[in-house]
């Protein structure tokens, strides 16, 4: 492979630019602003987790958040689902400043969260009945989202009956189920395998095709990232702020195969630098190993490398 | 992939490298009896489950038939002469030792009997007879009422006290569980009765309800209610939080929160509780029967007890533990039915 410049995922093909234009020709979908967020510990400290979070996301726009580990991640998107207050700042949704969960946003957990004594029907209708539709018109509603998850013969199943996969396909449909504007997704898919995980990114890009929803993706896997997003918004640890926003100049329809691609690539390594800096105190180089009880293989001359 | 195979010709055999260092793996194996429960296979389980129940009548016969375990007592077979010995009597092995040697010396018939336990410890046998007894005939003395009407009359009591509980209990439980306010209001004081002894509120029970079921209905109430009330808020405390969080995202809010996700949540473990909220109430049966007029099984005991049949004292225990059981048995198979998302809780 080639090496790469810093800057190449600033280059964008036409048609990739000519889609941001379009994207953001849109109206805003989500606007946040100077969003901050302050944790009071038991002990009267103070845990930083945002800072100065601005940012805006048109209508259909996929905007994905990366960042290192503890760096609020999980309480911004929970701010904007509203089950975290911030502590400064708002948040719009269409205009609209949030103030607690509703439902033109749902949500979907890294935890199934599927309501385990409800057969799979009846969790995808508990958000439509909760919003006053007879259990009629839910049942009907439920069951053509279920079928646009492809999990129409699952109906009365139960969620035990389910893989990690289809279960998560299920909590899509039931946070769609609701017509919300925006749907928060906190690390959906890492808790599945590697194969389960690629066909869900397939599946999701499927149903957002289809349907008019912005999406907020949280993930810690940097090419699910890419590969996903419209712009990827990377934060910085301690406190929480906004490193870069990237406009992700990989061109759609998306597949697993322009992994190789330069954007992709160059899109990867940025992602990889704002992530983990190269001079990354925790990384200890190994040492020249002096032999001992523990490292006599190596000076028995019995190197695996 | 044939890798492996044709570097390794070349090679030498070496010794293991471990042993070249005059070290060895650590190969010191010891099974471990205590760890992270494993599931016994099922008749694993049923054997151990028999044992349980074999070892301890093991130890009972043991006492009971072998005649050097124990025995305190002689038990008069033909008193001699010796007058204020009677047939079938209990004596102190020192007593009879006494008496023989007295009887010896004046020359006159000693006393026989055989080495037996205390009158309150009957033989297994004994128990089982008498058990069968109990349940298939009538007493024939006194004022007796038969066992199988005493139990009844004492199921009634534990319905009556249980389900009165819980209609109060089981609510407030969930409410104080959900809205932190509501508990902080409910909770200290609840904590506070907890403590006081339910058997002392008896007289007072007599008091305002009379002397026939309603006191001993409110003993089985106060003794349950307190506690129910505490272990039911701590258990719908741990619903998953999550799932409340998912509810709440897709509108759900108040009552109907609790309704439809938080108890069917916990409803298992509620469901649990309550079945070992049961087995105390169980537990002060035999106090609040005792109050104002004796009545139901606990009449039975005392009676039985009275005239000195502990053999049917035993049966009637016996039949309380069988009965106890039971109803928990069919309750957990139940509960088995109901959740089966749970089938690790129920
Ligand atoms: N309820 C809380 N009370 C106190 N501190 C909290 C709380 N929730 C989060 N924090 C702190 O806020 C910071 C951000 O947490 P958050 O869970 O949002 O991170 P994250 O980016 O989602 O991490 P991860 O990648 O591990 O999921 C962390 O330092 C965390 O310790
Ligand atoms: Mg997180």
């Amino acid at each position: 492979m080639t090496a790469l410049p810093d800057t190449a995922y600033h280059h964008q093909s036409d048609a990739v630019q000519a889609r941001f234009a379009r994207i953001k020709a849109r109206d805003v979908a989500l606007r946040v602003q100077g969003l901050g967020k302050v944790f009071r510990t038991p002990k009267g400290g103070e845990t930083i987790a945002l800072r100065g979070i601005d940012i805006e996301t048109h209508r259909r726009e996929f905007l994905c958040v990366v960042g290192p580990s503890g760096c609020g991640k999980s309480t911004f998107v929970r701010i904007l689902a509203g089950l975290e207050t911030a502590s400064s700042g708002t948040v719009f949704v269409d205009g609209q400043p949030v103030n607690g969960p509703g439902a033109d946003r749902g949500m979907v957990f890294q935890g199934y969260t599927l309501f385990p004594w409800l057969s799979v029907l009846r969790n995808v209708m508990f958000g439509l009945e909760e919003n006053g539709e007879s259990r009629r018109t839910a049942a009907r509603e439920a069951r053509e989202w279920l079928s646009l998850v492809g999990l129409e013969f699952f109906a009365d199943s139960y969620p035990h009956q389910l893989s990690g996969g289809m279960k998560q396909r299920v909590a899509i449909a039931r946070a769609l189920a609701t017509r919300p504007r925006i749907l928060l997704m906190d690390e959906p898919f890492s808790a599945l395998d590697a194969q389960s995980r690629a066909r869900m990114q397939a599946y999701l890009i499927e149903i957002w095709k289809k349907i008019d929803i912005t999406i907020v993706f949280i993930t810690h896997d940097l090419d699910e990232a890419v590969f996903l997003a419209d712009r990827i918004l990377v934060l910085s640890a301690h406190p929480g702020e906004i490193a870069e926003l990237i406009e992700v100049p990989v061109s759609r329809p998306r597949s697993q195969g322009q992994m190789l691609e330069r954007e992709f690539r160059a899109t990867r390594a940025r992602l990889d630098a704002l992530i983990h800096p190269p001079d990354d105190e925790d990384d200890v180089k190994p040492a020249a190993i002096k032999p001992s009880i523990v490292t006599r293989l190596v000076a028995h001359g019995d190197e695996v490398e | 992939m044939g890798g492996i195979a044709s570097s390794t010709p070349t090679e030498a055999p070496r010794p293991p490298i471990a042993d070249a260092f005059g070290m060895s793996p650590m190969r010191r194996k010891r099974r471990s009896w205590f760890g992270v429960p494993k599931p016994l296979g099922r008749r694993n389980a049923l054997s151990l489950t028999i044992l349980s129940f074999i070892l301890p009548l093991l130890a009972w016969s043991a006492v009971s038939y072998v005649p050097f375990l124990w025995h305190p007592l002689i038990q008069v077979s033909d008193p001699g002469a010796v007058d204020y010995l009677q047939p079938g009597m209990r004596v102190d092995r020192e007593t009879f030792a006494t008496e023989v040697a007295a009887a010896k010396e004046a020359g006159t018939a000693p006393p026989q009997g055989i080495p037996s336990n205390p009158v309150y410890l009957p033989a297994p046998h004994e128990v089982a007879a008498a058990f069968w007894t109990a349940i298939t005939t009538r007493p024939t003395f006194g004022d007796a009422i038969p066992l199988p009407q005493s139990l009844w009359h004492s199921i009634q009591i534990i319905f009556w006290g249980f389900t009165i509980s819980s209609i109060l209990g089981v609510p407030l439980g969930v409410f104080c569980g959900t809205s932190p306010v509501f508990a902080r209001i409910v909770e200290p004081f609840i904590e506070f009765v907890r403590y006081m002894p339910a058997p002392a509120f008896g007289a007072l029970m007599v008091a305002i309800l009379g002397i026939y079921d309603g006191p001993k209905i409110a003993i089985i109430i106060i003794g349950t209610f307190f506690q129910q009330v505490l272990v039911i808020a701590n258990t719908t405390r741990r619903v998953d939080g999550m799932l409340i969080e998912a509810a709440l995202t897709l509108g759900a809010r108040n009552l109907r929160l609790v309704r439809r996700v938080i108890v069917p949540a916990v409803l298992p473990q509620l469901y649990r509780d309550q079945r070992i909220l049961l087995g105390w109430a169980w537990t002060y049966l035999i106090v609040a029967e005792l109050i104002g007029t004796s009545s139901g099984i606990t009449f039975f005991i005392t009676q039985q007890a009275r005239y000195q049949h502990f053999e049917n004292v035993y049966a009637a225990i016996l039949i309380i533990g069988i009965v106890g059981s039971a109803t928990d048995i069919v309750l957990a198979l139940i509960g088995r039915r109901l959740f089966p998302w749970a089938k690790e809780e129920a």
